[in-house]
């Protein structure tokens, strides 16, 4: 099956009922992407699908045919990730991955209240989020400066 | 890795044409943004093992306005919906409940089509469609059939819905009215609700609640009491006759049956 992933066009051989989040850890190595809690409500395995943000646990990997799927190893935002360092917005750092993709799709002028509504389906059991919150206000300031 | 996806067979038609017939030919279960059913699947209480895949018909997706009707295709996902100059302007608590549903990731994903099949009486936007008096067009690779929304559930998680069939789309007739819309959950987004509750108000009220009974609920006699000028307190009455909420894993009778009455409470003040 052919998708674009992370910009290249890329042929996957797996079977069509297998989850997005598998196929992409296990047949494509591309581990970045976490498992949290597998029912889609944690957000860790987020990974953007034809430019919309998804969690790939939920998607029968026979729908990602065609899709261009981008995960944190393409994000690209390295100025995000280097806040979420900067700022310690990771403790243990399952939700990580998932939080930067999020974040890397909001706009330069977003508010912190855009950015709570944004996160509300990240969730992250260590940090109290207000470090990533921060994070995530540095690095739209950086890159909008 | 969860082994037992890896038997699973998808049919993915173009066309609705294509869909229908195949489902004519053999059950297969339609999945869509599959936020319910791969929930099932990957936790076992979902043995389907063949699917139908459509998430590819453009027949499925759109929002306009036909007549005095707001249609919606059954395959719009919440964001489309939430997004909707229509929605907002002609059925805003629509919008409203689709922006309470999960979070960005599933509203992406979740379809309204997907919310009315998978027949939870917790589904947030029922409540909505039970107020708005809503028609779903049903087809099938023989027939046509227009089935009230109000008519639809026959019992918790049973529907009218034949195996052949898919739902096209949901319209919802215009009104007249303020809207009102709330959702009860432990948090803002992420949280199945306690209970859900949407309304509108006109001479003749309309007023339904989700998770107080086997299916979504429209509360037709509380209503009557209202329309004819009862006390609300009387009309809580009445409403704690029509409720049967159950105590499980998100909350209990009791509390439902307190937040029931003060969510009327709260409507009828606004």
């Amino acid at each position: 099956m052919r998708l674009t992933l992370n910009g290249a066009v890329t042929d996957v051989e797996a079977a069509p009922g297998r989850r997005l989040l598998d196929v992409l850890r296990e047949e494509c190595g591309l581990t970045g992407t976490k498992e949290g809690c597998g029912e889609g409500e944690c957000g860790a395995c987020t990974v953007l699908m034809n430019g919309q943000l998804v969690v790939s646990c939920l998607v029968p990997f026979a729908q990602a045919e065609g899709a261009e799927i981008r995960t944190i190893e393409g994000v690209g935002d390295h100025a995000l990730q280097q806040h979420f360092m900067s700022e310690a917005g990771a403790q243990c750092g399952i939700c990580t991955p998932g939080m930067v993709m999020t974040a890397s799709t909001l706009s330069r002028d977003a508010t912190l209240e855009d950015i709570r509504i944004a996160l509300a389906g990240n969730l992250c059991r260590c940090t109290g989020y207000e470090a990533i919150y921060r994070a995530i206000q540095r690095a739209r300031a950086a890159t909008s400066a | 890795m969860k082994s037992a996806l890896s038997q699973l067979s998808f049919a993915r038609p173009r066309t609705l044409e294509e869909a229908l017939t195949l489902l004519r030919d053999e059950p297969l279960v339609p999945i869509a943004g599959a936020t319910d059913l791969y929930v099932g699947l990957n936790f076992g209480t979902l043995k389907a093992q063949r699917f139908l895949d459509i998430t590819r018909l453009e027949e499925l997706r759109g929002i306009s306005v036909t007549g005095d009707r707001l249609v919606i295709g059954a395959g719009t996902t919440y964001t489309t919906i939430m997004h909707s100059a229509s929605v907002r302007a002609h059925w805003p608590i629509l919008a409203d409940a689709a922006s309470q549903v999960g979070g960005v990731q599933i509203q992406n994903r979740g379809t309204l089509g997907g919310n009315v099949a998978n027949a939870s009486p917790a589904g947030d936007t029922l409540p909505v469609l039970a107020v708005a008096d809503a028609i779903l067009q049903l087809r099938s690779a023989q027939s046509q059939r227009a089935v009230p929304f109000n008519s639809f559930y026959t019992g918790y998680r049973q529907t009218v819905l034949r195996p052949d069939e898919l739902i096209v789309s949901i319209e919802l007739p215009m009104v007249e009215g303020k809207q009102w819309f709330r959702k009860v959950g432990t948090r803002a987004a992420q949280a199945i609700s306690k209970l859900v509750m949407a309304a509108v108000r006109t001479e003749a009220p309309r007023i339904a609640l989700g998770s107080v009974a086997p299916t979504p609920l429209r509360l037709r006699r509380t209503e009557a009491a209202l329309a004819g000028g009862s006390s609300i307190e009387d009309a809580i009455g009445v409403l704690q006759t029509e409720i049967t909420p159950i105590d499980d894993l998100r909350s209990s009778e009791a509390y439902r049956r307190a937040v029931a009455g003060n969510l009327l409470r709260r409507f009828w003040a606004s």
